[in-house]
């Protein structure tokens, strides 16, 4: 049996999911729709006030952002399980874990990538400082990827599930809580003019670590939670 | 050679010999729970003196504290087992992890609980986001989170064995949720209230409380192998030991 | 002894937080106990009607 080389499994997995998400282009647009409509519901419960919208800005936007993720989460691996592809990457030759990074990335480049490229226009909508809008898009950055590989992890281990979006949030609740604190954090830190390279450099070794260590767990998550 | 240990131990993780050292240790365990429980509570409510800043008030310490601990305490249980389970796959170690997740929960609700009403008076508020009490909210959702994709799953073990996984994510996520909510908390100096460390207790507010770890401590032994005897029967009830069981106690 | 009821004016504080501890403890310790009571009854009524079941064809066909 001749196996395919691993870059050209990965590229295939990787080409794949795009393509598969590309047809369905109005399932991208949900998430950001999502955040749009929670970004502007927040004026109207707080009043239009700059200086309050301005102050709240970094952390509603991310926030918003996570929410919007988490929506969008539940779907990771749903289709490859209802269709049986996902037991196939399991069966397949190439390690499973690098598979699994194929698809996280290409789950974070159709969900939260728009959401980062709407992110400015958010956090313009509530006066968010020029100055700390770069920080902003930086932490965003580091941060969803990292939420993608929590994330991933926790929709590998719900797989033999029924639907549950709820048990979803309940579970990532405890994981996200230290990537939004170092998050806004830093935002809030670069609009008082303080450092922020610290929080952000913890934000980085975390994506650091998790980089590595996410797609194996979710690999063994993906295994308890198929076995049956 | 201690040959017997290993063979004892091995023998005890089959679930009916389990079930009847369970059933037969469990009294034991509860009525040391009861007395020692007993003692503390005189100790900690009548001998015991007012502090002399908090009054009376400070006597919440008795089931704070050693709820506190307890919270911590089967949260490193669980994932003990868990990690058994995960790697030996031995049904009794699944049932251990699954069955202490609620009495931890118990414990961590009656912290928190207990943590505002002890709160109110001295701080003047029922809650602050120190760090400490955001870690026990966070270990609270943990436990919430370990329970409810347990039973999300129709097969249980197959259910247990995923939450033991979530349950070892936890363990590594605890420290980095403390450490992060420390640093947020210096961030915004805001509201940050001194939670009163007892430095230096004296000897008779300190024996109470000793005695009270203690006591939840067996307390936790005893409710932990009346729930892992339930689970066992529910699990094995087609063996022939639960059949025998239920008709001996068909009578009662 | 109504002194010691009055926790020094933290009565309020002091007993319902003893409250809390007691109710959620001795409902954590009595729920095992109807959960395996209700457990064997359904096992000795699954029995039960297995036990009829085998009397009314007496050889059972596989």
């Amino acid at each position: 049996m001749s196996r395919p080389p691993l870059a050209a499994a990965c590229a295939a997995v990787l080409r794949r999911d795009l393509v598969l998400a590309w047809r369905r282009r109005g399932d991208i647009a949900m998430p950001v729709l999502y955040a749009l409509i929670v970004a502007t519901l927040f004026p109207f419960a707080l009043g239009p006030e700059e200086a309050l919208l301005q102050r709240i800005a970094g952390g509603v936007v991310l926030v918003t952002v996570l929410l919007a993720m988490l929506l969008a989460l539940d779907a990771m691996f749903r289709g490859d399980i209802e269709d049986g592809s996902l037991e196939q990457l399991v069966l397949a030759p190439q390690p499973l874990a690098l598979m699994l990074g194929m698809k996280i990335l290409a789950h974070w480049i159709t969900t939260a990538l728009p959401l980062i490229v709407i992110a400015p226009l958010l956090a313009g909508m509530l006066h968010l400082p020029g100055a700390a809008m770069s920080v902003l898009l930086l932490a965003l950055l580091l941060a969803t990827p990292l939420l993608s590989l929590l994330g991933a992890i926790l929709v590998a281990l719900t797989a033999g599930t029924r639907r549950s979006g709820m048990l979803l949030a309940l579970m990532l609740l405890p994981l996200c809580v230290p990537v939004v604190i170092f998050a806004a954090g830093a935002v809030s830190a670069a609009q008082q003019g303080l450092p922020w390279l610290a929080p952000v450099a913890w934000l980085g070794a975390a994506l650091a670590m998790a980089l590595v260590l996410a797609p194996l767990a979710c690999a063994a998550a993906l295994r308890i939670a198929l076995d049956a | 050679m201690a040959n017997w240990i290993p063979l004892w131990l091995h023998k005890l993780g089959s679930p009916p010999i389990f079930y009847r050292f369970a059933g037969t240790l469990r009294p034991w365990a509860l009525a040391l729970a009861l007395l020692l429980g007993m003692a503390a509570l005189y100790g900690g409510l009548v001998l015991a003196p007012a502090d002399y800043q908090q009054g009376d008030a400070y006597r919440i310490i008795f089931i704070h504290v050693p709820s506190a601990w307890m919270s911590l305490f089967i949260y490193g249980v669980m994932a003990l087992a868990s990690f058994i389970a995960l790697v030996w796959r031995i049904k009794l170690a699944e049932v251990v992890a699954m069955e202490s997740a609620p009495i931890g929960a118990a414990f961590t609700f009656v912290t928190l609980v207990t943590g505002s009403l002890w709160g109110k008076p001295m701080w003047g508020t029922w809650w602050t986001w120190d760090a400490r009490l955001t870690s026990e909210l966070v270990l609270l959702f943990l436990y919430l989170g370990v329970i409810g994709l347990y039973h999300a799953f129709e097969d249980r073990r197959q259910g247990a064995r995923a939450a033991a996984f979530l349950a070892l994510i936890g363990i590594v996520n605890v420290p980095i949720v403390h450490f992060s909510v420390n640093w947020w908390n210096t961030l915004h100096q805001g509201s940050t209230v001194r939670i009163l460390g007892p430095s230096k207790m004296s000897g008779d507010m300190l024996w109470p409380l000793l005695t009270m770890m203690a006591a939840t401590k067996f307390y936790y032994i005893a409710s932990l192998f009346g729930r892992v005897r339930a689970d066992l029967l529910a699990l094995e009830s087609g063996k022939d030991w639960v059949r025998q069981i239920a008709e001996a106690e068909a009578g009662r | 002894m109504s002194q010691f009821f009055a926790m020094g004016g933290y009565a309020a504080y002091v007993w319902p937080a003893y409250a809390v501890f007691f109710i959620v403890l001795i409902a954590d310790f009595l729920a095992p106990g109807i959960r395996r009571r209700r457990q064997l009854r359904e096992l000795r009524a699954r029995l039960a009607r297995q036990g009829a079941r085998q009397q009314r064809n007496p050889t059972p066909s596989s």
